[in-house]
């Protein structure tokens, strides 16, 4: 059990800077995502996409964004718990139990939830029947190559992921590309090396076809396609891999008896707090009339859920307004040396 | 201002009137039309307010859509060669009659 003064569910930006006001006001946190690296939509959905509205930063990508929020509050050397989810919320005592999917337990006064829009979770194959291969012969991420070593595999998808698992697997399986249109969202030059595969006869690859049907007789042997014409065809399949990109599921927050309107939890303007004592949501997650969608409003939401947060964590402490030029108390809390 | 009919997969139809200027998903969300989610807020960034347009002359006398939306489209939920993505389609005088069909889901 990690006793801290506030656990934050997302690390994208909101989170990361929500964590650095709670560091700069002397509290401690824990972050927790679903992700695999630090950074949120900004890193997984536009890490080279420019970024104009961010004050004072006239042009930045997701991922410099990220890299300067992680930056900023390197000095409060906080724990980040990645690839892993909050399951459960819990109020006991005052106190908020959190658990994680991962089985980490954490008790706090204080939860912040910055969850954009929920977790990333794959984009799965719309047909019924390919539910039953799910993790098995269906797959939307790939743990270990090895195991598609002369086999049938059918790559559906026209990003990034499919062009290069593709290119890949093409040198020790026979590989199908299966696209919905004839252009292709990836890298220029994976593009360019899949016509190269596909002219040679390396690999196949059919376009303006996508997903009937999955058919086997307890392992998976067939996955049927079909134009948008009415054709179909019957390719032989001992796996199917699916890049659809990722799509974000509220995923257990709704379970946790917040308010919700659609997908948004509502929370006062005065900190972010929900209708649960201790719990407040920031960023796109959060909704209150006006409610922008930018990084920078979720900026000020966080800074002003940390100093919610204080109350709960330091309830015998009044907390004292300072300026990070003045202050002699935050520099020491930055390390600064004057 | 134009009528938008905008019908869901159940079959289900909903007239409203848009006025210029707004999305046509914005028209959806603003009447709490279901079946269109706009996760991201209508910035291209994520495919949840993807409609089909059935009609081949409406289809073609859209504008055209801008570098991005197909490959948003690639992450929506049965992408076929009518869909659009409805924070795209900005309202005016010209998208009076307009029908938009909804996917059977959005995530």
């Amino acid at each position: 059990m990690i006793k801290t003064d506030v656990v934050i569910i997302g690390a994208g930006p909101t989170g990361l800077f929500c964590a650095h006001q709670l560091g700069i006001i002397g509290l401690k946190c824990e972050i927790v995502d679903n992700l695999d690296k630090i950074g949120g939509q900004c890193i997984e959905l536009y890490p080279d996409k420019p970024i104009y509205d961010i004050p004072a930063v006239p042009e930045c990508t997701g991922e410099e964004l990220t890299n300067n929020l992680i930056e900023q509050i390197k000095p409060f050397n906080f724990n980040f718990h990645l690839s892993d989810r909050v399951q459960q919320l819990k109020n006991e005592n005052n106190k908020w139990l959190v658990k994680t999917l991962n089985g980490k337990e954490f008790e706090t006064p204080n939860v912040v939830i910055a969850g954009g829009v929920g977790s990333f979770e794959p984009r799965k194959f719309p047909t019924k029947s390919a539910e039953k291969y799910d993790g098995k012969s269906v797959l939307y991420s790939i743990k270990d190559k090895t195991i598609f070593k002369d086999k049938s595999v059918v790559i559906f998808g026209g990003g990034d992921s499919a062009l290069d698992w593709a290119i890949e697997l093409s040198n020790s399986s026979k590989v199908t590309l299966v696209h919905r249109r004839d252009e292709f969202r990836g890298a220029p030059a994976s593009v360019q090396k899949i016509k190269e595969l596909s002219d040679n006869k390396t690999i196949d690859l059919i376009t303006k076809y996508s997903i009937k049907d999955v058919k086997g007789n307890g392992s998976l042997e067939s996955v049927e396609i079909k134009s948008e014409t009415g054709e179909s065809k019957v390719l032989k399949a001992d796996y199917v891999l699916g890049f659809f990109g990722l799509i974000m599921q509220l995923g257990p927050i709704a379970e946790w008896g917040l308010n919700l309107d659609k997908k948004t939890i509502p929370v006062n303007t005065e900190n972010f707090e929900t209708n649960k004592k201790g719990i407040f949501a920031i960023g796109d997650i959060c909704t209150y009339p006006g409610k922008l969608k930018l990084i920078l409003s979720g900026f000020h939401e966080g800074a002003l859920a940390a100093r919610g947060c204080f109350k709960y964590a330091r309830p015998d402490e009044k907390y004292r307004f300072e300026f990070t030029t003045a202050s002699s108390t935050i520099k020491d809390r930055l390390g600064v040396k004057e | 201002m134009a009528k938008i009919k905008y019908i869901e997969f159940n079959g289900k139809e909903h007239e409203v009137d848009v006025p210029n200027g707004m999305s046509v998903m914005e028209g959806a969300v603003r009447s709490d039309i279901p079946g269109i989610d706009a996760d991201c807020g209508g910035g291209m960034s994520c495919a949840t307010c993807h409609v089909y347009i059935n009609d081949d002359e409406w289809l073609k006398k859209l504008p055209e859509k801008e570098m991005g939306e197909d490959d948003m489209l690639d992450q929506a939920f049965e992408p076929k060669s009518n869909s659009r993505l409805s924070c795209q389609l900005i309202v005016s005088d010209d998208l009076d009659g307009l029908t938009v069909h909804m996917p059977e889901k959005q995530v």
